[in-house]
């Protein structure tokens, strides 16, 4: 019941926001809309405290430790940019580029992308997965192209062909899964795409057939991740495309599609019995994590400093994901939520503060604490928080990969070291300039909201201190399903 | 191994058949050909599913083939065309270098999918599996060819007959996905089409033409 709530409002608020959204309270409405998801997730999380797992739908849908904490991190982000976006665009559209037809688009996609995101997460059913993913690839892609300049139409053709392409790539990794999995647990019928009946069954699953399911998955899956050298869409998708989306498409979609090659990986590794996937995770991503900090120093661009970044953290998750074994998976998890809510934030932040100087590129942003205190500290914090400063919670996840990389993997150390050291030199050498420094910038017509920023890094630093019970028993309960 | 039966024989000819016309789209120039290739896979298709069908004796598969011949021989090539006669590139002529040296890659991805397919075959119960393979190689084929060409049009074609690869690969292996799996499947390929459509105007508002090299700016810098 409250599966179909959460997947039911967003599908519901994009033909509603599609059919009345050129009037003007379209924003609070998204709102609005977003809040009533986040209020069923909120009851769906009580009753899985209460009563634990669940399954709905002839067991189509399930929820259980693993997802469970990405769909309220789904929902709680999707509100918070709704917030965020609801002054953004209308300065945006003060600022003439965009018209009321657009916003419409907009308002509407979004919702679609939400509810795109929320079935892939709860849905059981390793086909509904890849369709849900397709779905939200589509609903972005009108997303990343909304300004309709010539960058970013680019960007956006770019996203749809490198990503369609991937997409593909899983489809037949899943189609493979299935060719396995129909003589263990009958053809023709749904069982054999069912996650929960393909976990249950994975020791007795044709090894090689699924070693080259996952090799195909991973691929797929991990274009969309943004796993290095098949990112190429990622920074310009979010440079491109309007602030909130950057937010949501960092913060929210690619751990969807880490989390898609994860659910596989769990499979691949009960078939196949040898580490091979996780050899492969980390080859990924310490390859995601060292590219991209090198990426870093050239970038000139904030949005694409930031999207840069946020390939070397998912390139963090996957190789701790890699290493595997509760500590690594744990930290992998923390790491993904206190990722997505930090992420989601610097965007937010500079988001605003690129319409305060009016430029995207950072020689032009100057100055953020004289115009809008709220805007400079708000980027200044993010920015210490994603470099793992401590309190913070990065800090917390990214010592756990540390430690465990040093004890399991020790050649692997000094290259995590090194990149982190170096990324926090490019980043914190380009923001330290554009927060303090002097401006002549006129300040924004619509105040800005703020709230989002400060809520999500109020949230990182609680987590930094200390993990709420549930949540750190959710976390041991899903690091445990990548114990073999 | 038994011989193989008349049904699986002439599934294996058909097979050859979506093989050939991938290299046929590797080498075609001319974007209204190129949709007659992508029509000529959907039959095929169309008729190794009916196959599958009768032989198996499965009445959803019967359903898929009715799906794939409104869609794919139907709706997507009438969409194509029409794109193609309001943007007026009916005729438009795709110069392609070094046709001799796509063909070899070609083949070489050929030869790398029947490789990697060999150990799923090996396993294979039925003969139906043994075109694994094939599907495979109509499925590198279609991303060489999207690699390979630099006109939007034209990507998108290769993006269709990647999918075609995808259908075979589901029908001949495994007696087809699931009928509610493969509707969404059926959806998002639709509406993909459409946004890809609905692109192509955006792309030469501003780029007053459908040539990928306008779309060259973003690069690391």
């Amino acid at each position: 019941m409250e599966i179909a709530l959460v997947v039911g409002f967003p599908l519901v608020g994009a033909a509603l926001l599609a059919l009345t959204g050129a009037q003007r309270r379209a924003p609070e409405l998204n709102v609005a809309i977003s809040l009533a998801t986040l209020l069923a997730v909120a009851a769906l999380v009580v009753r899985v405290i209460r009563g634990g797992p669940i399954s709905a739908f002839d067991e189509q849908f399930f929820i259980d430790p693993f997802n469970v904490f990405l769909v309220a991190l789904t929902a709680l982000v999707g509100f918070t940019t709704a917030v965020f976006s609801r002054p953004y665009m209308r300065i945006e559209a003060a600022h003439g580029r965009l018209t009321e037809r657009r916003l419409r688009l907009y308002h509407s996609m979004y919702q679609l992308f939400m509810a795109a995101m929320l079935v892939a997460l709860t849905t059981n059913n390793l086909g509904f997965l890849w369709v849900a993913m397709e779905a939200a690839t589509l609903s972005t892609v009108l997303l990343v192209s909304l300004y309709r300049t010539r960058a970013s139409i680019e960007a956006a053709w770019k996203y749809f062909i490198l990503c369609g392409v991937g997409i593909a790539l899983a489809l037949f990794g899943t189609i493979l899964l299935y060719v396995a999995a129909e003589g263990q647990l009958g053809g023709n019928g749904m069982s054999a795409l069912l996650w929960t009946h393909l976990d249950a069954a994975k020791g007795q699953l044709e090894p090689t057939v699924i070693g080259l399911a996952f090799v195909f998955l991973l691929v797929g899956y991990g274009t969309k991740v943004g796993l290095a050298p098949l990112h190429n869409w990622l920074p310009d998708a979010h440079a491109e495309g309007p602030t909130p989306v950057s937010a949501v498409l960092s913060g929210l979609l690619l751990n969807v599609a880490l989390y898609a090659v994860l659910r596989c990986k769990i499979i691949a590794d009960g078939a196949l019995h040898s580490d091979l996937p996780g050899r492969m995770l980390m080859g990924f991503g310490l390859l995601s994590v060292v590219w991209a900090t090198f990426f870093l120093w050239r970038q000139r661009d904030i949005k694409r400093l930031f999207a840069y970044s946020s390939i070397e953290h998912m390139g963090i998750m996957t190789f701790a994901f890699g290493m595997g074994g509760p500590v690594a998976s744990f930290a992998g998890l923390l790491h993904m939520t206190v990722h997505s809510l930090t992420k989601s934030a610097i965007f937010f932040a500079a988001g605003h503060a690129a319409q305060t100087a009016g430029t995207q590129r950072m020689d032009g942003i100057r100055g953020l604490l004289a115009t809008h205190p709220s805007v400079g500290w708000g980027l200044m914090l993010g920015t210490l928080a994603i470099l793992g400063m401590p309190p913070f919670g990065v800090f917390t996840s990214e010592y756990l990969v540390l430690t465990t990389a040093m004890r399991d993997h020790p050649w692997a150390t000094p290259i995590l070291l090194v990149s982190l050291a170096v990324a926090f030199a490019a980043i914190f050498g380009r923001v330290q300039p554009m927060v303090f420094g002097e401006t002549q910038a006129p300040a924004l017509p619509h105040p800005p909201s703020l709230l989002p920023v400060f809520v999500h890094l109020g949230l990182v630093l609680a987590l930094g201190i200390s993990i709420p019970a549930a949540l750190s028993e959710w976390y041991r309960l899903a690091a445990h399903l990548f114990v073999r | 191994m038994p011989a193989p039966t008349f049904s699986a024989q002439v599934l294996q000819t058909l097979a050859g058949a979506l093989l050939l016309i991938s290299f046929a789209m590797l080498a075609e120039r001319r974007s209204r050909h190129l949709v007659t290739l992508l029509i000529w896979q959907g039959a095929v298709l169309v008729t190794s599913t009916l196959l599958v069908a009768a032989t198996a004796h499965l009445p959803h598969l019967f359903f898929s083939a009715v799906l794939t011949l409104v869609l794919k021989v139907g709706v997507l090539p009438w969409i194509l065309l029409r794109l193609m006669r309001r943007l007026g590139i009916e005729r438009d002529n795709e110069p392609l270098v070094n046709v001799p040296t796509l063909m070899l890659v070609g083949l070489g991805l050929v030869i790398f999918a029947f490789g990697l397919a060999q150990p799923v075959t090996a396993l294979a119960t039925t003969v139906i599996r043994q075109t694994l393979g094939i599907a495979l190689a109509v499925i590198l084929l279609a991303l060489l060819m999207i690699l390979a060409r630099r006109k939007a049009f034209t990507q998108v074609i290769g993006f269709l007959a990647l999918e075609n690869g995808l259908f075979f690969a589901a029908t001949t292996t495994t007696y087809g996905m699931p009928m509610v799996v493969e509707l969404g499947i059926a959806l998002d390929v639709l509406v993909g089409v459409f946004i890809f459509g609905v692109f192509f105007f955006h792309i030469r508002e501003q780029f007053d033409s459908l040539d990928l090299h306008h779309l060259e700016s973003l690069k690391e810098d």
